[in-house]
């Protein structure tokens, strides 16, 4: 029995000095292998008699155990401290930029009018859409603006021929769904307008959205309210409102909308009014059944306040050092 | 409309500072653009006279006058050609205070002047903040009172208010209108200018026959004989005239500019002895023309109201008058014209001639049909006296029937009430009315029938007299709330793609919306398209803005073209829009989406360098885009030509058998034109056909394997892989699941014309595991058809 004990001492300092998975392998062919002492005592049990073998038998399995689990431990160090060799040969530089495609962006314009149209359509209005390339009973006839009347000038039209024109606003949307449909009504018309104008804070041609409402008893509060809470979520402050008497053929009230965001400067942002009992009339709409109210809004404006953008020009260069700002 | 701030106040005048004047009639409506001052701030500059004007010892352009102050005489050095002796102008004294262009001042000192001394400085009106102009000192009236303060005298402490009024307050464009107003908003009373008929003290008159009295149904005139036109108008007069913007030309011209100031009531003075017979208001006979007063002659459109004498036309009633008959410097007798044009005869006809006067600016908005008489009374009397003159009687021209009828409006208590979303009492109500000069004529049933005043053309209806009510209450006093509606469900079609979505989705891919103009360069057009004529603009703004865009595509590549000028080599842009079409007389107004595809295919990095995108990366992001419905099968690319596009590299995207895209390498010859670098890829597809995808529908899964064949084929370079596919998908049996195409090459060991393609097969059966004959069987007849419809042998 002592050299059991001497041999698992050995087994013991073999397990200890391998140094690799390969050489703890050798080490346990070399101990527990066919050709190894233990198996050699095993066989060496056969000459023992009945009553002493059952015990050497107990003891050889227990050295035969206690080998195998000091392997055992030892495979599992040498295991993980090859992992570890081979995380730490593994180790990248994490911060490097990562690889492929990066994104693209959307115009700031597109930006905002999908933000008008988001706050609008969360609150029942749909989006309506029309030509660009209007008809002047459409443009104008329509929207109590014959052609003698002096609004006309404020509009800076451009024309393909006497009855044929670009919009100067996507009003003509309104009325093309006021002739199809019966109140109520609820819809905002985004899109590009036109006007024969050009300047650091005109182009001839911007986006526009519009908006009409039109129900029983809809009056010049439910105006305010609307818009008022419009300009106050659009910019996320708690911007000063104030409304202003002004004139549209097609609204009446007229109001203009000024807002003054905390410098004491009051800026024109919106136009509207209660839509004119002539307009109604003209698209078949009773006005003693039905009021309604109307808005139109320049987007380029409102990007221009909300993001901080100086010259109207901006919009249409598409630089794309001005466009990746607002990625 | 400029106006003088004091002289509105000589009509009413509040205990208001100037700002707040401007913010109240601002929020009744009445717009103020500018509020500039008469003259800068100055002080000790007096009217002086000059005495004596000298050479300058030493200098060419200067001279040395003495300058009296009044009480003693100073010596000036002055640069102005027109100092002279005798003049009276303004003089700033030694210590006196002068604005700088700057916004600041400085002090006149004792000064020396090439070693001649001189006691302060001769002023021109761009010094002193007054104007503009340089062009010499101030040449002040004979009879100014040398040593009397300028500002005082020429009544300086004063301020120009510019008010941009809406088209539906023509009654404002006055000062007896805008004081009106006012008025109405402080509750203070106005002081109108006291108006006495003229009596005639000769018997002279001048014949007038109304040919059109639709558009002129009324028209006063007058004869005054022997005016003195040597005689110069008065400082106060010009001073008015010259806060509103308009420049003292000569005394009647004056007068009645100063009148159509103060009144709002156009008139014109001919020469009488210029005219011929009789006046007739008529419509112009096909061909006549008009010398215009600036010397141009038109020919009269057909709807254009004239003036006529005996010879033709003399002025365009309510617009402009003409040369031959205007008054001038020789003139000696006078007619003079205060009439009524309906405001629907003179709108928009200015325009069509590029002319906009003061007079059809107030024709157009509306003149007050009542105010004829008092205008040619006030017109007269200011006339005689400053010409002088003796005056005939007034002959009036009327054709009653056609004179504007008085208006009468009905306003309903309720209705008021429910515009407006609160009770406003019904003596509110009256009040305001009574103040705008309505009168109430009868109430009852709480309603009112309110009589309209004749100047306020913009109110015949209902709601004109609310939005009275709102303006003067305080559109900001008024109540605020939210509309209350039914809560229905919107209709969602799920079958469209949200454009939303596809923007996203480009913008996953690395693209910048850009927007660029629906309008572009005619030349830069027909580049891009040569099957469609673009619609022209009758009136473009420039010729960068021609015509209408039949594709987005120059725009594109002029953007890109604008950012590789700046340094950005890898572009990739995409716009939505619409583009118009002319086909057969009828334009097609069709929204796309276009994209530009240009640069390395993924960013600079450090993974190493990427190479150029090609044809098939920018196929990939339209298949994506196509795919976003779910319809991505039923888009079909089919090899075409482009006349701007690489004729090897084009494919016409069709659906259902219609063209609806097109996608391809822009020609390098373009590009080089264009000064792009390429490659550069553009696709256009029509949204409409784009946003059309369907809604998903399950099928069964199949638990049984799928099994696969590759098939590696030799074919003529020339044959389109759609075909080979399409055999193999026709002639693979109905358990065929899918196609792939993994290889194709061309080079060493494939002969010279041809190439090799190398497709996967797989099949799947839905209910059982296909056989190794079944399969084979089907691959058999791939081959065969493959080998018949397309040339294609198995490759060794």
């Amino acid at each position: 029995m002592e050299n059991m004990t001497s041999l698992l001492e050995q087994a013991s300092a073999a397990v200890a000095a391998a140094n690799s998975v390969q050489e703890l392998d050798q080490v346990r062919v070399d101990y527990l292998g066919k050709k190894g002492p233990l198996t050699a005592l095993r066989k060496g049990l056969g000459k023992l008699t009945a009553e002493e073998r059952p015990v050497a038998g107990a003891k050889i399995n227990e050295l035969v155990q206690q080998v195998t689990e000091q392997i055992n431990a030892r495979k599992e160090l040498l295991e993980s401290a090859a992992l570890e060799l081979k995380l730490a040969s593994e180790t990248i530089d994490v911060t490097m930029p990562g690889r492929g495609q990066n994104l693209g962006g959307l115009h700031p314009v597109t930006k905002t009018l999908e933000r008008i149209e988001s706050f609008f359509a969360g609150i029942g209005y749909s989006v309506a859409e029309g030509p660009e390339i209007e008809d002047d009973y459409h443009n104008f006839e329509a929207l109590n603006i014959p052609s003698h009347h002096p609004a006309r000038a404020m509009h800076d039209t451009f024309y393909f021929n006497a009855n044929t024109l670009l919009r100067t606003h996507t009003s003509g949307v309104q009325v093309r769904t006021m002739e199809t449909q019966q109140p109520p009504i609820r819809i905002i018309c985004p899109g590009r307008v036109y006007r024969c104008d050009y300047d650091q804070t005109h182009s001839p041609m911007f986006h526009q959205v519009e908006g009409l409402l039109i129900d029983k008893n809809i009056s010049f509060a439910d105006l305010k309210g609307t818009l008022e809470q419009f300009l106050r979520e659009f910019f996320e402050e708690d911007v000063k409102v104030r409304f202003r008497p002004s004139y549209f053929p097609f609204t009446e009230p007229s109001i203009e909308v000024d807002i003054d965001r905390g410098d004491g400067k009051w800026l024109e942002v919106l136009g509207c009014g209660m839509v004119h009992p002539k307009v109604f009339e003209m698209s078949g709409i009773d006005p003693e059944e039905y009021t309604g109210f109307a808005f139109g809004m320049g987007v380029e404006r409102l990007a221009m306040l909300r993001y901080g953008v100086n010259d109207l020009r901006l919009f249409f260069e598409n630089d794309l050092r001005f466009l990746n700002q607002f990625n | 409309m400029k106006f003088s701030e004091k002289w509105l106040r000589e009509l009413v005048n509040p205990a208001i500072q100037t700002q707040a004047l401007v913010d109240q009639i601002t929020m009744a409506g009445l717009e103020v653009d500018e509020v500039a001052s008469v003259a800068h701030d100055f002080s000790n500059v007096i009217v002086a006279e000059i005495l004596t004007a000298e050479p300058h010892p030493n200098a060419d352009k200067l001279q040395v006058c003495t300058v009296s102050d009044g009480t003693e005489v100073h010596q000036v050095v002055c640069g102005a050609p027109n100092a002279r002796a005798g003049l009276k102008t303004a003089y700033a004294q030694v210590g006196a205070l002068l604005p700088t262009p700057e916004g600041g001042e400085f002090k006149i000192k004792k000064a020396k002047l090439r070693q001649v001394e001189s006691f302060g400085m001769l002023c021109a009106e761009d010094e002193l903040g007054m104007s503009e102009d340089h062009a010499g000192i101030m040449e002040l009236a004979a009879d100014a009172p040398t040593g009397v303060c300028l500002r005082e005298y020429l009544n300086l402490d004063d301020k120009i208010i510019d008010v941009d009024l809406t088209p539906n307050r023509g009654d404002c464009l006055s000062i007896k209108g805008l004081a009106r107003e006012v008025g109405v908003l402080n509750k203070a009373p106005v002081t109108f200018v006291d108006i006495q008929p003229v009596a005639p003290t000769i018997d002279d008159t001048f014949s007038v026959t109304l040919e059109a009295p639709a558009a002129c149904p009324r028209y006063l005139g007058r004869v005054i004989r022997n005016v003195n036109m040597a005689a110069a108008s008065p400082l106060w007069m010009v001073e008015k005239l010259r806060r509103s913007g308009i420049r003292s030309i000569d005394p009647v011209v004056d007068v009645t500019n100063y009148v159509l100031l103060e009144l709002g009531q156009p008139l014109h003075a001919f020469d009488l002895n210029k005219l011929q017979g009789s006046i007739q208001v008529r419509m112009p006979e096909a061909g006549e023309k008009l010398t215009l007063l600036d010397g141009n002659e038109v020919e009269l459109n057909a709807d254009t109201l004239v003036i006529a004498d005996n010879n033709g036309p003399v002025a365009m009633a309510g617009i402009f008058g003409g040369e031959s008959t205007g008054v001038t410097s020789e003139s000696k007798d006078i007619f003079l014209e205060c009439a009524f044009f309906d405001q629907i005869a003179i709108a928009g006809k200015a325009r069509a001639y590029g002319l906009h006067t003061d007079a059809s600016h107030r024709y157009e908005r509306g003149v007050d049909w009542q105010l004829q008489h008092d205008a040619i009374e006030r017109t007269t009397q200011l006339l005689l006296d400053i010409v002088g003159g003796d005056a005939g009687p007034i002959s009036e021209a009327i054709s009653e029937e056609h004179l504007p009828k008085a208006r009468s409006v009905k306003l309903r208590h309720n209705k008021v009430n429910a515009m407006l979303a609160f009770e406003m009492p019904a003596a509110e109500i009256e009040e305001i009315l009574t103040r705008l000069g309505m009168q109430i004529e009868t109430t009852e049933d709480a309603s009112w029938q309110v009589a309209i005043p004749s100047y306020r053309f913009d109110i015949s209806i209902e709601v004109d007299l609310i939005e009275e009510l709102a303006r003067v209450y305080g559109y900001n006093n008024l109540p605020v709330k939210l509309p209350t509606a039914a809560l229905p469900f919107t209709s969602n079609d799920e079958s469209k793609v949200a454009i939303h979505d596809v923007r996203r989705t480009l913008i996953s891919f690395g693209y910048q919306e850009a927007i660029t103009y629906s309008f572009i360069e005619t030349g830069l057009q027909k580049l891009f398209d040569n099957q469609y004529e673009a619609l022209a603009l009758a009136n473009p703004i420039s010729a960068e803005m021609a015509v209408m865009r039949t594709t987005i595509w120059p725009g594109l590549v002029k953007a890109l073209q604008y950012n590789q000028n700046r340094q950005q080599s890898r572009v990739r842009l995409f716009e939505t829009g619409q583009r118009f079409l002319p086909i057969n007389d009828e334009l097609v107004q069709e929204n796309v989406l276009a994209g530009l595809l240009s640069g390395t295919r993924d960013p600079e990095s450090w993974t190493g360098k990427s190479q150029s995108v090609d044809f098939y990366d920018i196929k990939r992001d339209i298949e994506a885009v196509l795919n976003l419905g779910g319809a991505g099968e039923h888009f079909t690319f089919v090899a075409d030509k482009h006349v701007a596009l690489h004729p090897g590299q084009t494919a016409r995207i069709e659906r259902g058998g219609e063209v609806v895209g097109i996608v391809g390498a822009l020609h390098p010859s373009l590009a080089k034109k264009l000064d792009v670098s390429g490659p550069v890829y553009l696709f256009e597809i029509s949204l409409e056909s784009l946003l059309q995808g369907h809604i998903a529908r399950f099928s069964e899964l199949s638990k049984f394997p799928e099994s696969r064949r590759d098939l590696a084929l030799i074919v003529d370079e020339a044959v389109a892989y759609e075909s080979i596919r399409k055999i193999a998908e026709d002639n693979a049996g109905e358990y065929l699941k899918q196609i792939t195409l993994f290889d194709v090459y061309q080079g060493q060991g494939i002969e010279a014309g041809r190439k090799s393609i190398a497709l996967g097969l797989t099949w799947q059966h839905p209910s059982r595991t296909l056989n190794e004959e079944e399969i084979s069987t089907a691959v058999q007849s791939v081959l065969a058809a493959l080998e018949s419809g397309a040339g294609a042998t198995l490759r060794d």
